[in-house]
């Protein structure tokens, strides 16, 4: 599972003997030609979009220019979104480990004694990959709509008023999000706990240790790989999402998230500098949020 | 975990997975539903939806469309990838580290970022968008995500059994097709399953760059303001279902095939 590739990949054994031939050019270059192309030439395009400057006599277009005060508009107009989108991913990446630990710890480990139940879980798991996302959205989206069964339930026990709506709410959004990345989260987690030998946990028993400090200091830091991937796999995508936080989906004008503006600046008002600034912000702060991040847990190779 | 945990972790994840499973089994039970306009309300049992999918405008060219990118894609990425995944494992080379840098990128950049960032470079290079344009972004992000699945196989081959056709007196060229290649392939094909999913439902990279066409994600994203047709929710249906027969099989298979070698 690739998933859990970001987690099994350090610690699969390399063959000790490393050739070195040109062969490895001919296997490589192809490949590193490609993803040079079509991921760091875009990457330049967007620094030069960024700082464009719009075209004096052609409304709508744009000109090369060295406009650095571009990011200053666009962070002065859009930082509330942009705060959001991290404050969104975050709470979802929470409540994702939160249901996805305990839910791999139960696939890894409990159900070690039961091979056929255990693979039947982890298809479950697996499930929601292989059906269309927008639309696994749009089911919650009728679920929780106001004349849907999750608002009337609610608004009959009185908990929810009844003018109240949960869709385009910041509830609605984060839950979708959550929803959405619980497999990412799992996974990795679970190929994590899948491989840990319960003679550690077994030792710690006697030696001693309270169930819960052997959880602590055995169980815990032998998945800590797994959890890592996982909040990465979760916490990156969830910044960038766009779906789940725009209208016709789960969420309203005011749970927009720096995807939406990026969206709409590109495709919709065609401000182009605007959206690549955007861009290229946001990149900039998940990757200062990852290598911190990385470093503190201390694996640094990933790949 | 003793008494009463035992039972709790069997009682949350049992919650937590038939949480996964909700708007899939809503997805799916109205595939059936006898809709006029819009797929909202349930308005009652009917086969039509099945009978007639391509009933719903454009929603089975956009689903042809889906399947054309992936396959491509596919094709191209699983290729590309396959062979940096060999050359990672058994050669040694400078830049490797700027290399595995360059593979674990993509992988760390929001999709809105890598989409944003190809439809910047297509409309400074002037390139026209369309399905063209779908398969070069595709191409892009499943490279990686390939690497990193066959890179495992590559790691976990034994090496005597090359020595072995080697000794043998086979030439270089056979050594790779009747033995590596034989044995990476359950690797190679893990990771084309990946890749074509990847694709199949990849929504936000494609719809910076799809211009006019339409994928079958960015033909729900198009619907979902005016109403979903049933038939969209029919041609999901029956992805998922193919799909998860085809791996509970293998899981099962696997899973029985584990539990004859342990009794064994």
């Amino acid at each position: 599972m690739a998933f859990g590739a970001f987690a099994t990949a350090t610690s699969a054994a390399e063959p000790a003997a490393r050739r070195k031939s040109p062969v490895a050019l001919l296997l490589l270059l192809p490949g590193l030609l490609y993803l040079a192309l079509f991921f760091l030439v875009p990457l330049l395009s967007l620094v030069i979009t960024s700082l464009q400057q719009p075209d004096p006599l052609v409304f709508g277009r744009f000109e090369n220019a060295f406009r650095i005060e571009n990011y200053a508009t666009v962070l002065a107009q859009y930082w509330p979104q942009a705060v959001r989108s991290f404050g969104f991913a975050a709470l979802a990446t929470l409540f994702a480990l939160l249901i996805g630990f305990p839910l791999a710890y139960f696939i890894g480990i409990t159900l070690r004694r039961w091979p056929l139940l255990q693979a039947l879980a982890l298809v479950l798991v697996i499930a929601p990959f292989f059906i269309s996302f927008l639309l696994r959205t749009i089911a919650w989206k009728q679920l929780f709509s106001d004349e849907g069964p999750v608002v009337g339930f609610l608004q009959a026990l009185a908990i929810l008023p009844g003018d109240a709506a949960i869709t385009g709410s910041a509830f609605a959004v984060v839950f979708g999000l959550t929803y959405n990345f619980i497999p990412f989260m799992t996974l990795p987690i679970y190929t994590s706990l899948e491989r840990l030998d319960l003679r550690y946990v077994e030792a710690g028993g006697d030696l001693y240790a309270s169930p819960a400090s052997t959880f602590l200091r055995v169980t815990l830091p032998l998945a800590a790989p797994g959890i890592m991937s996982g909040t990465l796999l979760t916490f990156i995508p969830a910044a960038g999402d766009y779906v789940n936080a725009s209208r016709e989906f789960l969420g309203s004008t005011e749970t927009a998230m720096i995807g939406n503006v990026i969206e709409a600046n590109f495709l919709v008002l065609q401000n182009f500098p605007a959206a690549a600034a955007l861009s290229l912000v946001l990149m900039a702060a998940i990757l200062v949020l990852v290598s911190v991040y990385v470093k503190r847990s201390g694996t640094e190779d990933l790949l | 975990m003793r008494g009463f945990g035992r039972y709790a972790i069997w009682v949350y994840s049992a919650a937590a997975l038939v949480f996964l499973m909700i708007p899939i089994i809503y997805t799916i039970v109205f595939s059936f539903n006898d809709s006029r306009r819009t797929n909202i309300v349930w308005r009652g049992f009917t086969l039509d939806n099945w009978l007639d999918v391509c009933d719903a405008q454009g929603v089975c060219q956009a689903f042809g469309n889906s399947i054309l990118i992936g396959v491509v894609a596919t094709v191209l990425a699983t290729t590309l990838g396959t062979m940096i995944a060999i050359a990672l494992v058994r050669y040694r080379f400078r830049f490797r580290s700027a290399t595995t840098l360059l593979l674990f990128l993509p992988m760390a950049t929001p999709e809105v970022v890598l989409g944003a960032g190809l439809a910047a470079q297509f409309l400074q290079a002037g390139v026209g968008k369309g399905i063209g344009t779908i398969i070069l972004a595709h191409t892009m992000f499943c490279i990686s995500f390939v690497v990193v699945t066959v890179r495992a196989r590559v790691a976990s081959l034994d090496p005597a059994l090359e020595e072995a056709g080697r000794d043998l007196y086979a030439s270089p060229r056979a050594v790779f097709w009747r033995i590596t290649f034989p044995l990476l392939l359950p690797g190679i094909m893990a990771a084309a399953l990946l890749s074509f999913a990847l694709s199949f439902d990849d929504f936000i990279i494609t719809n910076f760059n799809r211009g006019a066409d339409v994928t079958f994600p960015s033909y729900v994203y198009t619907a979902a303001a005016r109403g979903i047709p049933a038939e969209a929710n029919v041609i999901a249906s029956a992805v998922f279902l193919l799909a998860i027969a085809l791996v509970l099989v293998s899981q099962l298979s696997a899973a029985a095939r584990r539990r004859r070698l342990a009794k064994a």
